[in-house]
């Protein structure tokens, strides 16, 4: 089953190029802000830019400075050297002002693409709605004149529609592992939501999603495991995979869910199909609960939540080095851990490998801890 | 049987021998580690045959852990040190340990390691910051900490290693005292030092490690952090006590 997805994703950059081809509108997104429906509904598709590895990193200190989070540096370096086939093949990128490393960034990107830059308020309430709606709004205007197609209320809900039973899919897939012992391991896990990201057919993807979950299922195994049981939240996990989602199963421990950007953070919540739309759509993605919000407290429930449902024993924060609003929340999600039961440690680090030995000590500690 | 347990740091090693029978520790003895971890773990091998401690269980700790290829058991220098301070000093506290590549703190409550930091990928605050600098003034570290006079003048404002090697250069270029700068420097370590632990704040604190037996150090360290700071002549064996009493309970299963 596993093999599905990487096959797709081998199979899908191919696919985009005949997309492309196609005349197909390719969107860039670097964030799960980037309002995906209506992409969607102009047409086109949303591939996800954020770059996990760092070998462009040194190409962007040219203009970015060093103690800048390396996602950023990353994905602005990719962009650069023109080495990034889904940068490429982005007709326009869209940014959101989230954190401050990333709005700069998207000026400069202005300089090697054409981008377009949504106003995220930076808090949740009637006034930020408001704003945020008026942005949808005007991104929607801008993506029906870029491409010259019509987003109709007939396509927008068939997008808001497929796009929800793509999250309820996702969600499915993930809650498998409040199983005991979890029946998909962390790191395949990690890699399908990753995968996932670049299958462009919904259609095709919500197939084989459901095919996925329905074999998971039945080989649901009712074991006795005494494995501890481990949730990654904090900033995206893209780029330390091998240092720290790796390195925790072969320290012996499993990894039970992700309450990032690569799972939880990008599908939970789903838009109301009846009523207006757009202010729907707005609705949903302010809820996402990101650390770039002022009083993100639904973070902190969340991993309360998550700590009861996944029998967790221990949470580990992933802050890479320069993302302040992540580092800053750490103190509240230890809190929440220890309130609702579980260990809990931050681990700061970036997409080199120079630390990886001192992680590994970390890690290891952590788990005997446990 | 004898549960043995060797801490393998990046400047000493350190072996712990417990006595099953009569539950006590027999022996603690250190050698430098020098260049090769391999070298050392053999070399402690033929004394632990000489000395007849066989039959054994063997629990190897320390970042040379990996070079001990007949330990029975391996395990994290933190669990230890917090094991082995424990043992010595069976109270709630915060375990600082400054290690030659890194410094840890590991907070005890109920008898039990609860949460621990370590300093990231910096030197500053750890054994290596202290010996780059007696380099430096061209002394030995043991001298460093013997002749150190205060001057509350002299203090080292970067933390960074690099910095404030230069730092010392024009401070010596302007004639101050060496053994002035040495206090300056052992300050500038406790404060920082201090400082990396401030997470896990405590009432009372335990000084575990080579820096347990440098007085000076450990009163700079109360004095940063405004509490007492305990600790035990054997402090410095606390990682390969933990890795011992830890074969207690490995030796079992
Ligand atoms: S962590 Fe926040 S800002 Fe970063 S990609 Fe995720 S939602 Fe966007
Ligand atoms: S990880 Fe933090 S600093 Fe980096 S892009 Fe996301 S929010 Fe910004």
């Amino acid at each position: 089953m596993r093999m599905d997805f990487d096959k797709l994703k081998k199979r899908n950059s191919f696919e985009l190029q005949n997309l492309k081809a196609e005349g197909k509108p390719i969107v860039g997104t670097f964030c799960t802000y980037s309002p995906k429906e209506l992409i969607y509904a102009v047409g086109g598709v949303a591939v996800s830019l954020c770059a996990n590895d760092e070998s462009s990193i040194n190409i962007a200190h040219k203009e970015l400075p060093r103690n800048l989070c390396p996602l950023i540096k990353a994905s602005y370096g990719y962009a650069v050297s023109k080495k990034c086939p889904y940068m490429n093949a982005s007709d326009i990128i869209v940014g959101e002002t989230t954190c401050d490393g990333k709005k700069k960034m998207y000026e400069l990107l202005a300089n090697h693409k054409p981008v377009y830059v949504l106003e995220l308020p930076n808090m949740t309430n009637k006034r930020s709605l408001a704003l945020w709606k008026d942005e949808l709004i005007s991104f929607k205007e801008f993506l029906q004149e870029k491409f010259k197609a019509k987003i109709t209320q007939e396509n927008l809900l068939e997008a808001v529609k497929i796009h929800n039973e793509e999250r309820e899919l996702m969600c499915e897939l993930m809650e498998l592992n409040k199983a005991i012992p979890s029946p998909i391991k962390g790191s395949e896990l990690h890699e399908i939501l990753f995968a996932s990201e670049f299958i462009y057919d919904k259609k095709e993807k919500i197939k084989t999603l459901k095919a996925f979950i329905e074999a998971t299922k039945q080989n649901l195994e009712a074991k006795i495991s005494d494995k501890k049981r481990i949730i990654i939240t904090g900033c995206p996990s893209g780029g330390v995979y091998e240092k720290i989602i790796k390195q925790i199963e072969n320290l012996g421990a499993d990894v039970v869910a992700f309450e990032n950007c690569v799972g939880t953070k990008n599908y939970r919540n789903l838009v109301e199909e009846e009523g207006n739309l757009i202010e729907n759509i707005a609705k949903r993605y302010l809820e996402i609960p990101c650390s770039v919000m002022y009083k993100n407290d639904k973070r902190a429930q969340i991993i309360k939540e998550f700590i009861k449902e996944y029998s967790a024993d221990g949470v580990i924060d992933i802050v890479l080095s320069g993302c302040h609003t992540y580092a800053i929340e750490t103190n509240k999600i230890r809190e929440a851990s220890k309130e609702a039961g579980a260990n809990y440690m931050s681990l700061e680090t970036d997409y080199s490998r120079q630390d990886s030995g001192q992680i590994r000590t970390r890690l290891e500690a952590f788990i005997e801890l446990l | 049987m004898y549960l043995i347990g060797i801490d393998i740091g990046s400047t000493s090693t350190k072996v712990a021998v417990f006595n099953k029978n009569d539950q006590k520790f027999t022996e603690l003895f250190l050698r430098p580690t020098g260049f090769s971890g391999v070298k050392i773990a053999d070399e402690i091998y033929e004394i632990l045959k000489e000395k007849n401690y066989f039959p054994s269980f063997i629990t190897a700790t320390g970042y040379g852990r990996v070079s001990v290829k007949y330990a029975n058991f391996t395990t994290t220098e933190i669990l230890c040190h917090a094991l082995g301070a424990n043992f010595l000093f069976p109270k709630d506290c915060t375990v600082i340990d400054v290690g030659g590549q890194d410094t840890k703190a590991i907070k005890i409550v109920a008898n039990r390691p609860e949460d621990f930091i370590m300093n990231d990928k910096c030197s500053a605050g750890t054994g290596k910051f202290i010996e780059v600098m007696a380099n430096r003034l061209g002394i030995d570290i043991n001298e460093l900490y013997t002749t150190a006079k205060k001057n509350l003048n002299i203090k080292l404002s970067s933390t960074c290693t690099v910095f404030a090697e230069s730092e010392i250069i024009s401070l010596m270029a302007n004639g101050v005292d060496k053994t002035q700068i040495a206090y300056g420097i052992i300050d500038s370590s406790a404060q920082k030092v201090a400082s990396l632990t401030k997470r896990l704040e405590n009432e009372i604190y335990f000084l575990s490690g080579g820096l347990s037996r440098v007085s000076l150090f450990k009163n700079l360290l109360a004095n940063h952090l405004q509490r007492e700071v305990f600790t035990d002549e054997n402090a410095i064996f606390c990682g390969a006590m933990g890795a011992s009493l830890i074969g207690l309970k490995k030796e079992k299963s």
